[in-house]
């Protein structure tokens, strides 16, 4: 499997070892123009079946004798073009047929490691890997190593980052890791149950095909438009259960664990210091048990759920452990009573605290959410104020974080918001200096 | 040079020092504002007079008339566009009915930009803008003098590696 590569680029170092991804990795590509057809006769229902009906047993096997054996050279080929290679300080993946690509991350930018499972690769005794970093592509994963080889290579990746010495990194192994929390499937369960957007798509999933066929009694209509609905509404309910099952959250020296999934599963490590906000969202219908979902955000990774449900103070310790030495803030203060001209009702819902570690604010009024924003991921700080806002004498505060989201305090004073401004500045340039370092384990 | 600035000199060491924009800046926007404005007009007139009669090529009186309120808007919001450079961070306000104002310390630039299209180059205009890793950071300084938004673009550079800081 492993073949010597073209060398390192300075001349001292041992040679690189570039590696290959699991043999089985061709059967995923060869499923490409099987896909492509499928959603073609799916997109065009009525020409898929006109072309079927001319399809003769001759054409058929012609067809597929072409079809399989160039999809299978294809897969085959760009499985042979692909190598990675990890080396003291970035993994290297060389890959294309055609159009050559390199691509070079950095270990001490990683924001997050991923390994996924999905069913099939579960059944094969594969996995997924995928190093968030700012700007990666789709095309960084190495799909698919050997599961045992995907958990070595995390080990060993995240002992790289940590700041390890190459010698040892390989040895190091996985990080212990300390169970915070882990979701009931009962608890789940119920709290999906009590979501109203659970309910809200079953209930459009029903009424509007319903609707429709009365209207209108053309059957391809009504199925075109019943289908993505029972999707959606399969998707925010069933899916929502298998993909949050068995959900927990670990905590270990590289970093927090996020495990999941019923048929596919899936594994995260977030590093020390890397998240930029913590949200906790308390759904109307959760409020009176007491339960929230806390969302997370890290740059280039694109999941965001930390716990899926979980009782508030089981919550709150969790989020003390992911932003150390931040406690969740209770007393926050609320706009001027003149903010009730700006915007009527929800005025009461847009709170706001700032403590030494954290910028706070909480928004809406039904669903409530609160977002915490450590002050050394501030990237920039903006104040805007529109005319009506002006006339009542108040301002919005805008705090930029690196993963691309903005959390607003709105209507402040207007002299407060201009002290905020200034304050939040001065607090997210000190904020950096008592942060840890990118290698975790060298401050 | 010019400044827009209406701050007082002579302000305490912790108030920031404006700095306005280049009076050509109001220029070029004026001018694109009377270009838009004919050509829209005659446009607007010849259809309309040709189409629908002549009491509707009346309308064609609409667009510069707006222009006419234009071109006071105009020279506030141009007035209203201002920046400091502070020790650690630099200031951009802007805006008169929507006012913005932004901060940007230095340790969390990504890239410092300075662009100048055709029509700039010709007004000698160029534009500065901050790159942080936020995608929502938006700090443009438009129309600089060239030699300031270079000075601008070198002092930000070297403040920024010197007070480099990740995400």
């Amino acid at each position: 499997m492993t073949s010597p590569g073209p060398g390192g680029d300075i001349p001292e170092r041992p040679p690189v070892t570039e590696r290959r991804l699991h043999p089985v990795t061709p059967f995923r590509r060869a499923w490409a123009p099987v896909a492509v057809l499928a959603g073609w006769a799916v997109h065009d229902p009525n020409g898929a079946q006109e072309q079927l009906a001319r399809l003769t047993t001759t054409m058929l096997l012609l067809g597929l004798s072409v079809v399989v054996p160039v999809a299978g050279l294809y897969g085959f080929l760009s499985w042979w073009f692909t190598h990675f290679a990890v080396t003291d300080t970035e993994l290297r993946i060389r890959t294309g047929l055609l159009f050559r690509r390199t691509a070079h991350i950095r270990l001490e930018r990683v924001q997050a490691v991923d390994v996924s499972r999905p069913l099939l690769a579960r059944v094969a005794g594969v996995a997924k890997l995928r190093i968030d970093v700012v700007g990666a592509d789709d095309k960084d994963e190495l799909a698919f190593l050997g599961e045992r080889e995907a958990r070595a290579l995390r080990a060993e990746l995240l002992a790289r980052a940590a700041g390890f010495a190459p010698e040892t990194a390989r040895e190091v192994g996985e990080a212990p890791a300390r169970e915070l929390v882990r979701v009931p499937p009962r608890e789940l369960a119920r709290a999906l149950a009590l979501t109203g957007a659970t309910w809200g798509s079953l209930a459009a999933a029903i009424v509007v095909p319903t609707v429709l066929w009365l209207t209108t009694h053309s059957l391809w209509t009504v199925l075109a438009t019943a289908v993505p609905l029972l999707g959606g509404a399969g998707a925010s309910s069933a899916g929502r259960f298998v993909s949050e099952f068995d959900w927990s959250v670990s905590e270990s020296p590289d970093g927090l664990r996020i495990d999941h999934g019923l048929l596919d599963r899936a594994h995260e490590t977030v590093p020390p210091g890397r998240v930029q906000t913590v949200r906790i969202v308390e759904p109307l219908l959760w409020r009176r048990l007491d339960w929230v979902r806390v969302e997370l955000d890290v740059a280039g990774s694109e999941n965001s759920v930390l716990i899926p449900v979980a009782p508030r103070s089981l919550a709150e310790s969790v989020v003390a452990r992911v932003l150390p030495g931040v406690t969740v803030p209770h007393e926050l203060s609320r706009p001027p009573r003149r903010a009730r001209w700006c915007v009527p009702m929800w005025w009461r819902g847009h709170l706001l605290a700032v403590t030494g570690a954290v910028f706070v604010t909480r928004g809406g009024l039904l669903c409530r959410r609160l977002s915490l924003v450590p002050h050394a991921k501030v990237q920039s700080v903006r104040l805007t104020q529109g005319p009506w806002e002006r006339r009542n004498g108040l301002a919005d505060v805008h705090v930029d974080t690196g993963a691309g989201k903005t959390v607003t305090a709105r209507l402040r004073d207007a002299g407060e918001a201009a002290r905020l401004l200034r304050e939040q500045a001065e607090r997210s340039r000190t904020g950096r200096r008592n942060a840890r370092p990118d290698r975790w384990m060298t401050g | 040079m010019e400044t827009g600035s209406r701050e007082e000199t002579g302000t305490p060491a912790d108030e920031p020092v404006w700095r306005g924009v280049q009076p050509a800046l109001l220029r070029v926007r004026r001018l694109l504002v009377l270009v838009w404005t004919g050509v829209l007009a005659v446009a607007a007139g010849l259809l309309l007079g040709l189409l629908a009669g002549p009491a509707w090529a009346a309308l064609a009186l609409l667009p510069p008339a707006l222009a006419a309120w234009g071109w006071r808007l105009l020279e506030r919001n141009w007035r209203s566009w201002r920046y400091a450079e502070r020790a650690d961070d630099l200031l951009i306000s802007r805006g008169v009915l929507w006012r913005e104002e932004t901060v940007v310390p230095y340790g969390r630039m990504q890239l410092v930009e300075v662009t100048s299209g055709p029509v700039e180059r010709r007004f000698g205009l160029a534009t500065v803008q901050l790159h942080t890793a936020a995608a929502a950071t938006d700090a443009t300084i438009p129309g600089l003098d060239p030699a300031e938004a270079e000075r601008l673009r070198d002092r930000l550079t070297e403040l920024g590696e010197a007070r480099s800081a990740g995400l």
